[in-house]
């Protein structure tokens, strides 16, 4: 085997840089959508009595956005730099790479007509109607050749377990997207499923909570598996760790679905075993919190200096707390008081803007210089200012989500002496307004955040090349 | 479950956690070859690993997590086998109300070796508040409608279960009927009530008049002359053409419109001279409400509430319509 040197490769970054500028423009515009609709909550007359611009079908938008535009794009980015990178070899495929990026801005447009034109097979996160559904698995398929096509023609010995994840992930998503979407198409654009009852609900979530525990988490694990030690330089804290906890992750999420469905039609032994897998789950989710954490020993000094370091160290710190919180909101006396209230959705944040966004915006401000010839970002005071203002927006939202969910959950519950319910429903939602007021707020933040960071991201690109020198650091 | 799936989920199951246990007691030895602590000896664009042991509070935990797993479902259950405990959420699989409620004794009985939560926690409510109930229904509905306490409760009650469609109020809205006001569709005696509340209501039909008036120019007509009856203008030559048409609709709503109830019959057709609309009073909801028919329905509550708390939402509604 020759050791080959990393700058003598010809490594294809025309496919990466395109996926990291559509990462930061799908950023806005996802979190733009959110910002809307949190607002729609509290001024429903936002909504212009216009269909398209109900809550019912931006909410879907929204969420289609985040994760398959905005995530989705991170990953496409990050996975096809780090796999040529680890791999020392330029990726394979060619033209089937660039039809991936081609191909999947094509999915995010048809969802972003789609869905406001109130197209949906009301499946949550896989809303997208079939003739969509099946540009998807196409897409995906070649994403999948393109990745492990890469990984086979390797120039070093081993896989790098960054590629463990992606490759687990680029797996996994495809078996779910292809499971769960299987219809009966009756028109263009309506279909049924192929499923009905409590096997369609078991279905959904089987998809539903991989689309979390793989696309969201394995596939960033992957990410933060390059970039946190790339960014602290220094080396990953333990191997075997790595190993036990992937194998562990990706074997117990695939099961923790049910959990979605406590005290549902689902029989209870599929609850319970949903609910024992979430549990177990905990620790090999931890495993990835600790060995990025602990990368950082002996280089906790960088912190101060480093906001790009300070993105994707305090991302591991919210993925901590998510996959706390996860587990023990799938505990069915606590999932009783937890469901259908704010306090999923304050979860949900707290790994989408907490995790997701924050290691991804950690790895988009470590590439964006790589990939247009730079030695630093255009700005690293205005990448402080986004950490800040990144940090307070989810501070505001998940605290505000928490109150106002457990709020509802008491007192929806909640008993007069002659044992009927204390309060109405709309009583609940009346008290939430507040919190829902704090949540825009912190949208708003994010927001903010999101487009400091598009003008730092243009003004690095538009810079002569090479004339952004990284700052000494004291 | 057929015992080829039945089998199918134990294997899986329990396979995938003594995979973790024996990944993790892989995992606690040192088989990297290289000293622990030290660096694994490969390099990924200039990323280098260290062969660092497991955290001891991380894998003990992890340990302790899956020794409870397999107690949870030994606990539990697992596929067919319900468990040590005999637990079930509720009585799953049940398909006719007889058969439920045939269940529920079944397995309130201590004996019976299945302990059903969801009929144990409603058994335990029964046991608790059954005898403010019973008190309340052992005494009339004109009795309770002037008891302030007891139409606090029944207030309580209507607001979660009857005010999605009434509102909270009780004052309807379009397709469900006002409450508050003394217009009736069944009637308004306490008994009458109770008996909507307990069996429900299916309008015996307003069915779609079009073909049979002849065509939209009919439908015009019918709805001119039905406005005319609250007084409202219309074109008089159109009511004049609708009135002829009219015997087809006296047959529920009367010979002058004054409603089925006015001539003590139970089809529940409304009054149409008192300028109340259920379905709405301008021109084009009449003209709708003629051309393609209406059809309401109030569901029966007994089975969902039982007739003592009935009882007692009868004296709220009651109460609503006395000055």
């Amino acid at each position: 085997m020759t050791t080959s040197n990393t700058s003598a490769v010809d490594y294809n970054f025309d496919v990466v840089r395109q996926f990291t500028v559509m990462t930061v423009i799908w950023g806005i515009v996802g979190t733009l959508v959110g910002v809307l609709i949190a607002a729609q909550l509290i001024w429903p007359a936002l909504n212009f009595d216009t269909p398209w611009l109900t809550y019912s079908r931006l909410r879907p938008l929204h969420t289609n956005a985040v994760i398959f535009a905005f995530g989705t794009s991170a990953l496409f980015a990050t996975s096809y730099y780090v796999v040529q990178r680890t791999c020392q070899t330029r990726l394979f495929g060619g033209k089937l790479a660039a039809f991936t990026f081609w191909g999947w801005q094509a999915v995010i447009v048809a969802a972003a007509i789609s869905l406001p034109l109130g197209y949906t097979s009301t499946k949550e996160y896989a809303e997208l109607e079939w003739p969509i559904d099946i540009l998807i698995a196409v897409v995906w398929v070649s994403y999948a050749i393109v990745f492990f096509g890469t990984l086979v023609k390797r120039k070093t010995s081993h896989i790098y377990v960054a590629n463990w994840f992606f490759g687990g992930f680029i797996v996994t998503v495809a078996v779910l997207h292809i499971g769960n979407s299987m219809v009966i198409p009756v028109s263009a654009m309506k279909s049924y499923s192929l499923y009905s009852g409590a096997i369609d609900a078991m279905m959904q979530w089987w998809y539903g909570h991989n689309a979390v525990g793989f696309l969201l988490t394995a596939g960033f694990l992957g990410m933060m598996y390059y970039f946190v030690p790339k960014q602290a330089e220094r080396p990953v804290y333990s191997y075997r760790l790595s190993i036990v906890h992937f194998w562990a992750l990706i074997s117990l999420y695939i099961w923790a679905g049910p959990h979605h469905l406590h005290y549902t039609a689902l029989p209870d032994w599929a609850q319970s075993v949903g609910m024992v897998m979430s549990i177990v789950l905990f620790l090999p989710s931890w495993g990835g919190m600790i060995n990025g954490i602990m990368t950082l020993s002996g280089a906790w000094h960088k912190l101060r200096s480093d906001p790009i370091l300070r993105f994707l160290i305090v991302s591991l710190s919210f993925y901590g707390m998510s996959t706390f919180e996860g587990p023990m909101m799938a505990i069915k006396s606590v999932n009783a008081l937890s469901h259908y209230t704010d306090w999923t959705v304050g979860h949900v944040h707290s790994g989408a803007l907490g995790w997701v966004a924050m290691v991804s915006i950690g790895a988009m401000y470590h590439l964006i210089p790589i990939l247009f010839n730079q030695g630093r970002m255009y700005s690293m005071r205005l990448i402080n200012i986004h950490f800040w203002l990144h940090t307070a927006g989810i501070v505001l939202y998940i605290v505000a989500m928490w109150i106002s969910g457990v709020m509802q959950g008491l007192m929806w519950r909640a008993v007069n002496s002659d044992g009927t319910l204390t309060y109405s429903f709309v009583e609940s939602l009346t008290a939430s307004y507040p919190f829902y007021f704090i949540r825009f707020i912190g949208g708003v933040l994010v927001v903010t955040g999101f487009l400091l960071m598009a003008y730092n991201m243009f003004k690095t690109i538009g810079a002569k090349d090479n004339s952004l020198k990284p700052l000494e650091v004291a | 479950m057929s015992s080829f799936w039945n089998i199918w989920v134990w294997v899986l199951t329990l396979g995938s956690l003594v995979g973790c246990f024996l990944l993790l007691r892989m995992c606690l030895k040192n088989f990297a070859g290289v000293k622990e602590g030290e660096s694994m000896g490969h390099t990924f664009d200039g990323i280098e690993e260290l062969n660092n042991p497991l955290p001891k509070w991380w894998s003990t935990f992890f340990l302790l997590t899956i020794v409870w797993a397999f107690g949870y479902i030994a606990l539990y259950g697992l596929g067919n086998w319900t468990g040590l405990l005999g637990w079930k959420s509720s009585n799953q699989g049940i398909l006719n109300l007889a058969e439920s409620k045939a269940k529920t004794l079944e397995y309130l009985d201590k004996d019976s070796g299945v302990l059903v939560q969801y009929d144990r926690e409603v058994a335990a409510a029964d046991a608790k508040f059954g005898p403010i109930f019973e008190a309340y229904a052992a005494r009339s509905i004109e009795d309770l409608a002037t008891d302030g306490e007891a139409l606090k409760v029944g207030q309580r009650l209507f607001i979660q279960n009857c005010s999605q469609c009434h509102g909270s109020d009780a004052h309807g809205t379009t397709g469900f009927p006002n409450l508050t006001d003394k217009d009736w569709l069944y009637g308004g005696t306490p008994a009458v009530i109770k008996e909507t509340i307990m069996n429900g209501r299916i309008a015996s039909g307003m069915m779609a008049w079009e073909g049979a008036l002849g065509g939209d120019q009919g439908v015009k007509e019918v709805a001119a002359y039905v406005i005319s009856l609250s007084g409202r203008s219309v074109d008089p030559e159109l009511a004049k053409a609708g009135k002829a048409k009219f015997a087809l609709c006296a047959a529920c709503h009367g010979p002058d419109g004054q409603g089925s109830l006015a001539l003590g019959m139970p089809m529940g057709a409304p009054n149409l001279t008192d300028n109340t609309w259920l379905y709405g009073g301008s021109k084009r909801a009449i003209e709708e409400s003629i051309r393609n028919g209406r059809a309401g329905v109030m569901p029966p509550w007994k089975d969902i509430l039982g007739e003592e708390k009935v009882h007692l939402i009868s004296a709220y509604v009651y109460s609503l319509s006395q000055d």
